[in-house]
């Protein structure tokens, strides 16, 4: 093929992934009568809608809940993730094939199934409305514990056996050891679950009503469906852009190991 | 017997128990109780406040009855019908582009893989205004260049496939970054063994290339095939399943039956069908794709 004409197609695709996002941008700042006009550019940028939404929505509390949330369920994940990795990967217990293949079991499971049942566990509990309910559902990850448990059958037995040696416990070994030196399945594994964590909108819609616990996302999507942006659109695109931008700002800087994380977990599944 | 378990239980690292009993706690809370409860759920009808009504097979009655989750299922193949092999083509064009010697591949991939991070619900919303009859800026376009407006979002026809275009744009970006991690591993041997024997461009394309990326268009078809059936937020946000419930999808019913009108019973039945439909689906295509290949 040309090389002129695959650049062509190249740039296309750039501008119909690229370019909605600074329409939306753009639009958030614009004057409402301009936001339907295809142009980025407007004589009359405010940040008005941005006060608008802080005034009439949590946002800032939500931006809050949903880092709580989001970094718990990551620490948890990793954390429960490598240990059960290890035990499958490094250590023999009785049951232990048994355990592998109700993990690959599990994650066979769709979510619809258990749904319900989890929200009126979480109402019977007295759960619903705290960030328990949040957090507690997305604590493990059967990809995690896969991911850790593959990087962990690499790591030289010779290692293990010197740390052994010198009285180091199995803790000792996972997170002394072995933690600096796993720290690209840690990242994949944290990217992973943080971007999940962060943008997950159902669960948080089916827990939480009260809207001081809500999370970013939920938080929008009550805004958009609840009629309080007066079907406005430059509200509608404040909103929307005040979620989108914290996970671009990040992306920016760390795109290569988002593309990374998500390839091997597609891998994977 | 016994004492066979009991020495295999002793030979066992000490420690291992404690290293994996994270995960058999949350196991038996997370995953078997709302397994077993969920089955017991089906079995009554129950809005969550007065005390839980035995039914019998009565939700089981109503489900294959129910028009609405019929509709539900057949919505969600006509998403899947236009979302896959559209997210193929596309994907694997732009992976086939960036795989040949091209400068600034990495920019070019993190661009296309932009819409991946963002939340659903930004792009939800992003894509309801451009596919707004009136003001959106599909239709502006559409109409500067002399072609009529399309009814993107509000005629009953046009609805779901408007989502299911979406939802390629939205996810494209994973299915590039797949097919080319495919077609790296595609050793180079085959494709100079058959520029030996004479082989052209497009047939080295058919018979090495395509079988080649056979497992990865196995994966696409899953992920595609679940994240179909769980389609929810777009919807919800977007149409509210309709216009004349042509965008109501099998999550968004349940979601309805079961926080609208509080039938957790027939909720917990609902979902239990889909999972169904899900996993016999995801079966059927393993083994037709499977089959291809070997043949």
């Amino acid at each position: 093929m040309k090389a002129a004409a695959k650049y062509l197609i190249l740039l296309l695709g750039a501008v119909i992934f690229a370019y909605p996002f600074l329409w939306m941008i753009a639009g958030s700042l614009k004057p409402e009568l301009e936001i339907s006009k295809l142009s980025l550019w407007s004589d009359h940028f405010s940040i008005r809608n941005f006060f608008t939404v802080i005034s009439k929505v949590p946002v800032g509390r939500a931006f809050l809940n949903s880092l709580l949330v989001s970094l718990s369920v990551t620490v948890f994940v990793v954390l429960f993730g490598s240990m059960v990795g290890y035990a499958l990967a490094r250590l023999k217990f009785f049951g232990q094939k048994m355990l592998y293949v109700l993990i690959l079991f599990t994650m066979m499971i769709p979510f619809q199934i258990t749904l319900i049942p989890q929200y009126v566990m979480m109402v019977k509990l007295g759960l619903t409305d705290t960030y328990l309910s949040l957090i507690a559902p997305s604590m493990m990850s059967g990809l995690s514990i896969l991911l850790f448990r593959q990087f962990f059958m690499s790591i030289p037995q010779s290692l293990i056996d010197a740390a052994r040696l010198d009285g180091c416990s199995d803790a000792g070994i996972l997170f002394r050891i072995i933690y600096p030196l796993a720290k690209p399945v840690i990242i994949t594994v944290s990217i992973l679950t943080f971007m999940t964590s962060w943008n997950d909108v159902l669960w948080p819609l089916i827990v939480v009503r009260d809207r001081s616990l809500m999370t970013m996302p939920q938080l929008v999507t009550i805004f958009v469906t609840g009629g309080e942006a007066e079907s406005q659109l430059g509200l509608l695109l404040a909103a929307a852009t005040l979620l989108a931008l914290p996970v671009i700002i990040a992306y920016a800087f760390f795109q290569r190991y988002f593309i990374q994380s998500m390839a091997s977990s597609g891998i994977k599944g | 017997m016994i004492r066979k378990f009991l020495h295999k239980f002793r030979a066992s690292d000490r420690n291992s128990y404690w290293f994996i009993s994270p995960y058999v706690i949350f196991f038996l809370a997370f995953t078997a109780y709302p397994l077993i409860f969920s089955f017991i759920l089906m079995f009554h009808r129950w809005n969550i406040v007065s005390p839980m009504e035995w039914v019998g097979l009565k939700n089981f009655e109503r489900l294959v009855l129910d028009s609405l989750f019929l509709k539900s299922l057949g919505n969600t193949v006509m998403f899947l019908l236009i979302h896959i092999p559209l997210q193929i083509v596309v994907a694997l064009g732009f992976a086939l582009l960036l795989h040949s010697r091209v400068r600034f591949r990495g920019l070019f991939r993190a661009l296309y893989f932009l819409p991946v991070v963002v939340s659903g619900v930004v792009v939800t919303i992003l894509w309801q205004q451009l596919y707004s009859y009136d003001y959106g800026v599909l239709n502006s376009v559409l109409s500067s260049l002399g072609l009529p407006r399309m009814p993107w979002l509000v005629d009953a026809s046009f609805a779901m496939p408007s989502i299911a275009l979406m939802a390629t744009w939205k996810n494209v970006g994973i299915y590039i970054i797949l097919f080319l991690v495919g077609l790296q591993d595609i050793p180079s041997e085959l494709y100079e063994a058959a520029a030996i024997d004479g082989a052209s461009r497009s047939k080295q394309f058919f018979r090495i290339t395509l079988p080649m990326l056979n497992p990865t268009m196995i994966v696409i078809m899953v992920l595609s095939t679940i994240g179909g059936f769980s389609l929810f937020i777009e919807p919800y946000v977007m149409t509210g399943g309709g216009p004349m419930q042509s965008t109501l999808s099998g999550m968004l019913y349940i979601y309805n039956q079961a926080f609208y009108f509080n039938h957790m019973g027939y909720a917990a039945t609902l979902g239990f069908a889909l999972a169904l439909v899900i996993l016999a689906v995801v079966v059927i295509q393993r083994k037709v794709i499977e089959k291809d290949s070997v043949a």
